[in-house]
C-alpha cells in the first residue's frame, strides 16, 4: 500500500507547455503515472505529446477527470496556480516551484482553510509511491517497491536516503517531500499520521534541516502516537547562524532551529537519530530487525 | 537580502515611524556639518550590516562638530570588530550622522514571521538593548507577542495592547501605538522578512522612535520590489559569494579546509556535516542547484577552488535532474582551464547517467579520486587535505 499517490492518481500538469512542465509531465507518465491533462491559460485546446492542455482547472478536472495537480509555474504565479486547484476541488496539489513569496504562501494558506486539499510543498521534489505512480521530479529509478515511509525537506538529500534504503533492499511504501520553505503546505505530521493509517507502512525515515521547529513538533507527535520504528537525520549540524542554507526555511535564527535542539528534541521521541547521513539506510534496517 | 540601519530608517520614515533626524556621509567634513545642523550635538554610527556596532566602538557621541568630524574621521576605514563579524572584522565605510536624543527609556520590538503559525508576529520587550534571545532565555513572561492577521493586519486594539504590555501610558502608550501600527504596515508592504527595532526609545519628553533598526527582505520576493536592488551593498558581502551570485550559485564562505560542490541545499549541508564526522571542516557551503549547466559547474569549481584554505576538494552529485555526465564534463572543463589544480580533488557521482559522468572523469586529463559512496568520499577527502600542499611544490 502506500499514501495520497496511487494507481488511482489522474494526475494534471500546470504549467506543462513550459520546458520544465513538459519535461516532468512526460517523466511522470513514463514512470506508470496517469496523467491526464495539463494546464496553461490561453493555451486549451492544444496538446503536448498526447497530454491534451487545458485552459483552467476546473475544466481539466471535469472533462479529463483529473484528481491530482503538479504545478511548474513560475514564482510569482505559483501561489494563483495552487488556489485555483483547491478552488477547483483538486485533492492533492503538488508544487515544485522554489521561489514562493513567503506574503503569497500566507494568503495561499489562510485560502486552504476553507478547502480540503492536500498541498504539498512548495520548493518540494514531490511525491512517489513506487511501483505505482510519481507525482515531481525525482529519478524514479532508484526507488524499490517496499514498506518503508520517506518524508523530507529536502530533494537531493532524499534521493540519497533512498538509494541507501534501495541498495540495502528496504523498498519504500511512499516518499514524501514537503519541500525547503519557510512556510509549507503538507507538515511532518500530516504524512506521519497518513503512514500511521497505511498499514504496510513498518518504519520512516524523517529527514529534517536546520530552521523552525517542524522537526520538534513531529518528534512530539511521534512520541504519543506513532509506534512504527523512525531513524532521524538532520542536515546543517555545521550551518553558521544566521546564514540562509540554500533553501528558504534553512536558516538558524535567533539562536532557534539548531540541527543540536532538533537531534535532541527527537532522540527525546525515541527517534533513532544518525549523525552520519551516511548510515540512514543501515540504521533503518537495525531498526526494522529489532 | 540585508541593508543599513540608514537605509532601514529611510524606509521606515516613509511608513510614519518615527526616528532622529540623520544622514548617512562618507565624508568626516560632512559629519561635522550635519552635527552643527542638528545644534552641535550628535551620534557618528559606523553602518556595517553585523550587530553588537556600540560594543565594538563603531558608535560614538559627539559633543561638538569639531568632535564629529574627529570622530567620523577615526571610525571611517576603521576594521570593526563585534561578536557577528568574526576576528577579521568588517571596513566601515559608511556612517549613519544623527541628532543626540536623550534616553529615558529602552524597549525592544520586532516584527517576524511565526513559522509555527504561519503568520507575522509582534514581539516586543520592556528591556531594550539587550539580546531578545537572553530575555527570552531568562525571563520569558517579559516578552510581549501579538500575532497578526497578514490580511487585516494590526487592528488599533492590538497595538494599543502592545504598549500597554510594555508598560506605557498617556500620550506615551498612544505614540508607541501609532509607531508599532506603522512598523507592520512597512513588514508587510515591503515584504520584510524580519524588522528589528532596538532600542525602541521613550525620550525624556516622552517621544517614541527607532533609534536602531535592522531590516532584512524575503529574497523570493524582491521581484516586486526592483527598486531595492539598490539598496545592496556589495561591500558588505564576501567577494567569492559576490562572484558566485553572479553566476546564480548558492555559495556561504566557511572557515574549514574542504571546499564542497554539491547539487542541491539538503545534501549541501549534510555534505559538510559528514565532513566533520571524519575529523575536518568545510570551506564552503556550495549548492550548484537541481538542474545544475556545464557552465554554471565550471563556474562553481573556479570559484570554490580560488579560495586560498581549500586543501582538497569533495565533489557529491546525485543526479535526479542534473546529469551526472553534465556535471562531470563540467568540472574536467574548469580543471583544463585552470591548468594548475594542485589539490586532490574527490569525486562522488550517483544518480543519472552515472555510468557515461564517471567515463568522463576516468578519460581527463586529471586525477580525480573516485569515491564510492558519500561516508568513502568525505574519508577520502579529509585524507587528502592532511597531505595536500596547495602552496609548494610542482
Amino acid at each position: 500500500m502506500a499514501i495520497w499517490v496511487n494507481q488511482d492518481t489522474r494526475l494534471l500538469v500546470q504549467g506543462i507547455t513550459g520546458t520544465e512542465g513538459k519535461f516532468h509531465a512526460l517523466g511522470c507518465r513514463e514512470y506508470g503515472t496517469q496523467v491526464v491533462a495539463g494546464v496553461t491559460p490561453g493555451k486549451g485546446g492544444q496538446s503536448v505529446e498526447g497530454i491534451p492542455v487545458f485552459d483552467s482547472v476546473e475544466e481539466a478536472r471535469e472533462q479529463a477527470g483529473a484528481n491530482a495537480s503538479v504545478i511548474f509555474v513560475p514564482p510569482p504565479f505559483a501561489a494563483d496556480a495552487i488556489m485555483e486547484a483547491a478552488g477547483a476541488g483538486i485533492e492533492l496539489v503538488v508544487c515544485i516551484t522554489e521561489g514562493v513569496p513567503v506574503r503569497d504562501m500566507l494568503a495561499v494558506k489562510d485560502f486552504l482553510r476553507d478547502h480540503p486539499t492536500c498541498l504539498i510543498g512548495p520548493n518540494c521534489p514531490g511525491v512517489i509511491s513506487p511501483g505505482l505512480a510519481k507525482i515531481g521530479i525525482m529519478p524514479g529509478h532508484i526507488h524499490l517497491e517496499g514498506k518503508v515511509g520517506v518524508i523530507s525537506r529536502s530533494g537531493t538529500l532524499t534521493y540519497e536516503a533512498v538509494w541507501q534504503l534501495t541498495n540495502l533492499k528496504l523498498g519504500q511504501s511512499t516518499c514524501v517531500g514537503i519541500g525547503g520553505d519557510p512556510l509549507n503546505g503538507t507538515s511532518f505530521i500530516d504524512a506521519l499520521r497518513a503512514f500511521k493509517d497505511d498499514p504496510e507502512t513498518e518504519g520512516v525515515v524523517l529527514i529534517g534541516e536546520i530552521g523552525g521547529s517542524a522537526e520538534e513538533e513531529a518528534g512530539a507527535w511521534v512520541a504519543e502516537n506513532f509506534d512504527r520504528p523512525v531513524v532521524g537525520f538532520i542536515a546543517g549540524q555545521t550551518a553558521p547562524p544566521g546564514r540562509r542554507m540554500g533553501h528558504a526555511g534553512a536558516i538558524v535564527s535567533g539562536g532557534k532551529g539548531t540541527a543540536a535542539e532538533k537531534m535532541a528534541a527527537l532522540r527525546d521521541a525515541g527517534i533513532t537519530v544518525v549523525e552520519s547521513p551516511a548510515e540512514i539506510g543501515r540504521a533503518m534496517q537495525k531498526a526494522l530487525a529489532r | 537580502m540585508k541593508i543599513h540601519e540608514y537605509q532601514a530608517k529611510e524606509i521606515l520614515r516613509q511608513y510614519g515611524v518615527a526616528t532622529p533626524r540623520g544622514k548617512m556621509t562618507q565624508d568626516p567634513a560632512e559629519a561635522g556639518k550635519l552635527c552643527e545642523e542638528f545644534g552641535g550635538k550628535c551620534v557618528v554610527k559606523a553602518q556595517i550590516h553585523a550587530g553588537g556596532r556600540g560594543k565594538g566602538g563603531g558608535v560614538k557621541l559627539a559633543g561638538s562638530p569639531t568632535e564629529a568630524e574627529k570622530l567620523a574621521g577615526e571610525i571611517l576605514g576603521m576594521q570593526l570588530v563585534t561578536k557577528q563579524t568574526g576576528p577579521l572584522g568588517q571596513k566601515v565605510r559608511r556612517l549613519l550622522v544623527e541628532e543626540a536624543v536623550d534616553i529615558s527609556k529602552e524597549l525592544y520590538l520586532s516584527v517576524l514571521l511565526d513559522r509555527g503559525s504561519g503568520a507575522p508576529l509582534v514581539m516586543a520587550s520592556a528591556a531594550g538593548g539587550m539580546d531578545i534571545e537572553e530575555v527570552a532565555e531568562k525571563t520569558p513572561e517579559a516578552i510581549v507577542r501579538q500575532s497578526i492577521d497578514p490580511h487585516l493586519g494590526i487592528q488599533p486594539f492590538q497595538a494599543r495592547r502592545v504598549a500597554r504590555r510594555l508598560g506605557l501610558s498617556g500620550a506615551t502608550a498612544k505614540q508607541a501605538a501609532k509607531l508599532v501600527t506603522a512598523l507592520v504596515k512597512a513588514y508587510l508592504a515591503i515584504d520584510a522578512s524580519l524588522i528589528e527595532i532596538n532600542p525602541l526609545l521613550i525620550t525624556g519628553g516622552g517621544d517614541v522612535m527607532a533609534l536602531d533598526a535592522k531590516m532584512s527582505f524575503d529574497d523570493n520576493a524582491l521581484f516586486r520590489h526592483p527598486d531595492f536592488q539598490e539598496l545592496r551593498d556589495r561591500d558588505e558581502e564576501d567577494p567569492l559569494e559576490v562572484e558566485a551570485s553572479k553566476h546564480d550559485l548558492n555559495y556561504i564562505k566557511l572557515d574549514g579546509e574542504i571546499g564542497c560542490m554539491v547539487n542541491g541545499a539538503g545534501l549541501a549541508m549534510a555534505t559538510m556535516d559528514i565532513i566533520q564526522l571524519y575529523g575536518s571542516a568545510p570551506a564552503n557551503f556550495l549548492d550548484v542547484g537541481g538542474s545544475a549547466s556545464q557552465e554554471a559547474v565550471k563556474s562553481a569549481f573556479q570559484i570554490l577552488i580560488s579560495d586560498p584554505s581549500v586543501k582538497a576538494v569533495l565533489i557529491n552529485i546525485f543526479g535526479g535532474i542534473a546529469r551526472t555526465d553534465r556535471i562531470a564534463r563540467g568540472v574536467v572543463a574548469a580543471i583544463e582551464e585552470l591548468g594548475d589544480v594542485r589539490v586532490p580533488v574527490v569525486v562522488r557521482l550517483e544518480g543519472t547517467n552515472v555510468e557515461e559522468g564517471r567515463r568522463v572523469l576516468q578519460e581527463a586529463d586529471f586525477d580525480f579520486v573516485v569515491a564510492q559512496n558519500m561516508a568513502d568520499a568525505a574519508e577520502k577527502a579529509v585524507e587528502g587535505a592532511a597531505s595536500s600542499d596547495p602552496g609548494g611544490g610542482a
